[in-house]
């Protein structure tokens, strides 16, 4: 039996084959420190696809679509595997969804959606790099100008 | 069948080629032909959050020339809004005013979130550095009537092209028809990278240049622009900049420009073009700026569904 480099959860969910680097990025969006749950978490730890991996583990959590919309614009090859009694019962690519609503913050300080109470409309106009156009002002984003809200 | 009625003309990336051909064909129907009771008994509210004269009076004349009735606010600084209330709040109020909302307003995407509130269709006259799409309209109709078709041009782009909102939506426009792109400009004001990819994955030729020189024989027409002095927020780049090109009855006369070459320009024009040029067969952009009634007439009474 291989041996795992972090333990198993009974149930919840596991987010795996997250960027390395971005692993605490995840596991702070995620609120998880907040939460009181069991949470464990990988880095360094090595991947055929990636090289070097992240994983994060939540014992009892399920992730909301905003938060997978979330993970998918910070570790875009990142998989979910929902656990049930030990057995991973569903395992998916994140991906994102045609608009993000309310998750990133337009990075034009003269956009509308920076001056009104509005929740931010983004268009992903390419998914690898993420490349996204706000629906308000129609500017480009990408790399380091996406922000989450 | 293209159907604008109750569409709201915010971004010229909202637009078919067929719906852009539609409303071309519907402005030379306006400039052949006088419709005085056409919009009687309607109402267009002009709302300019940033100052604009032309724009403005172009839209109230070609509301007039068509029977209709427009209001608007003294300065923004006697609205509401200067008091604390939010654009969505003093449109949704406006609506009950009008049939047809015209919006200039100097924060990007408002025009948008004004035709996402209210039912009743919004017109962009211009929002911030995005869009102008009415000038995008009737520089297409000019380029048009100037030209015969809009298919397979070679289209040159003179001057700021970096902040420069009308090249971005035109090329986006004239990238339906397709026509080649020459972009000409100082090196800090060149196309931004998306656009230009944009371009690309559209299947656009284009290419970019220091000098106007070296491509004026392949061109059909110019599309040149003001370098804006407001857009820079250090004084000393701009001085840099201006002045980098000046066009002038001299120099294109001493090019090897195509018989029917036309040189268009949105105005006002600062030191880019001469005053030499207006004479010329070239220029065509007081007719550019004069076709701003018809192509507002069409779109106004497209979206107020009086015509089809």
């Amino acid at each position: 039996m291989r041996q795992l480099q972090v333990s198993a959860i009974k149930d919840g969910t596991v987010i795996d084959h997250i960027d390395s680097k971005s692993t605490f990025k995840v596991a702070s969006i995620l609120n998880i420190h907040e939460e009181g749950k069991l949470v464990l978490v990988g880095m360094n730890l090595s991947s055929r696809r990636l090289g070097k991996k992240g994983i994060i583990k939540i014992e009892g959590k399920v992730l909301t679509q905003e938060e997978v919309n979330k993970i998918a614009l910070i570790a875009p090859n990142a998989t979910l595997n929902i656990i049930k009694d030990f057995e991973a019962v569903e395992k998916r690519p994140v991906s994102l969804p045609e608009e993000l609503i309310g998750v990133v913050k337009c990075f034009n300080p003269n956009c509308i959606s920076n001056h009104e109470r509005i929740p931010t409309r983004l268009k992903v106009v390419k998914k690898t790099p993420v490349r996204l156009r706000c629906h308000y002002c129609e500017r480009v984003m990408e790399g380091e100008d996406i922000e989450l809200l | 069948m293209v159907n604008l009625k109750n569409k709201d003309i915010i971004s010229i990336r909202d637009f078919t080629i067929e719906e852009i051909l539609y409303i071309l064909n519907m402005a030379r129907d306006m400039e052949e032909h006088s419709y005085p009771d056409l919009l009687k008994g309607k109402v267009l509210a002009t709302l300019f959050f940033e100052p604009s004269t032309r724009t403005r009076m172009s839209f109230e004349s070609a509301m007039k020339l068509l029977g209709g009735e427009v209001i608007s606010f003294a300065e923004p600084g006697a609205t509401s809004m200067s008091k604390g209330e939010s654009l969505k709040d003093a449109i949704k109020i406006i609506e009950g005013y009008s049939d047809i909302i015209v919006l200039r307003h100097f924060l990007e995407g408002a025009p948008r979130l004004a035709a996402d509130t209210i039912s009743i269709p919004v017109i962009n006259a211009g929002d911030g550095t995005n869009q102008h799409p009415t000038q995008t309209f009737l520089d297409l109709y000019t380029i048009l009537r100037a030209k015969g078709s809009l298919e397979g041009l070679s289209v040159g782009f003179l001057g700021d092209l970096k902040y420069g909102r009308t090249v971005h939506s035109l090329t986006y426009a004239l990238a339906h028809f397709p026509c080649q792109m020459f972009f000409v400009s100082h090196p800090s004001l060149r196309m931004p990278v998306d656009q230009l990819e944009e371009l690309k994955e559209r299947g656009v030729k284009y290419s970019e240049h220091d000098s106007f020189e070296e491509i004026s024989h392949r061109l059909d027409v110019l599309y040149c622009t003001r370098i804006q002095q407001e857009r820079f927020a250090d004084p000393v780049e701009y001085e840099k900049v201006k002045g980098t090109y000046r066009l002038s009855k001299g120099l294109i006369e001493g090019l090897k420009v195509k018989p029917d070459f036309k040189i268009l320009h949105p105005l006002p024009r600062v030191d880019e073009m001469d005053d030499s040029l207006d004479e010329t067969p070239y220029a065509v952009y007081f007719q550019q700026a004069k076709s701003g009634i018809p192509v507002r007439k069409a779109l106004l009474a497209a979206v107020l569904g009086a015509k089809e």
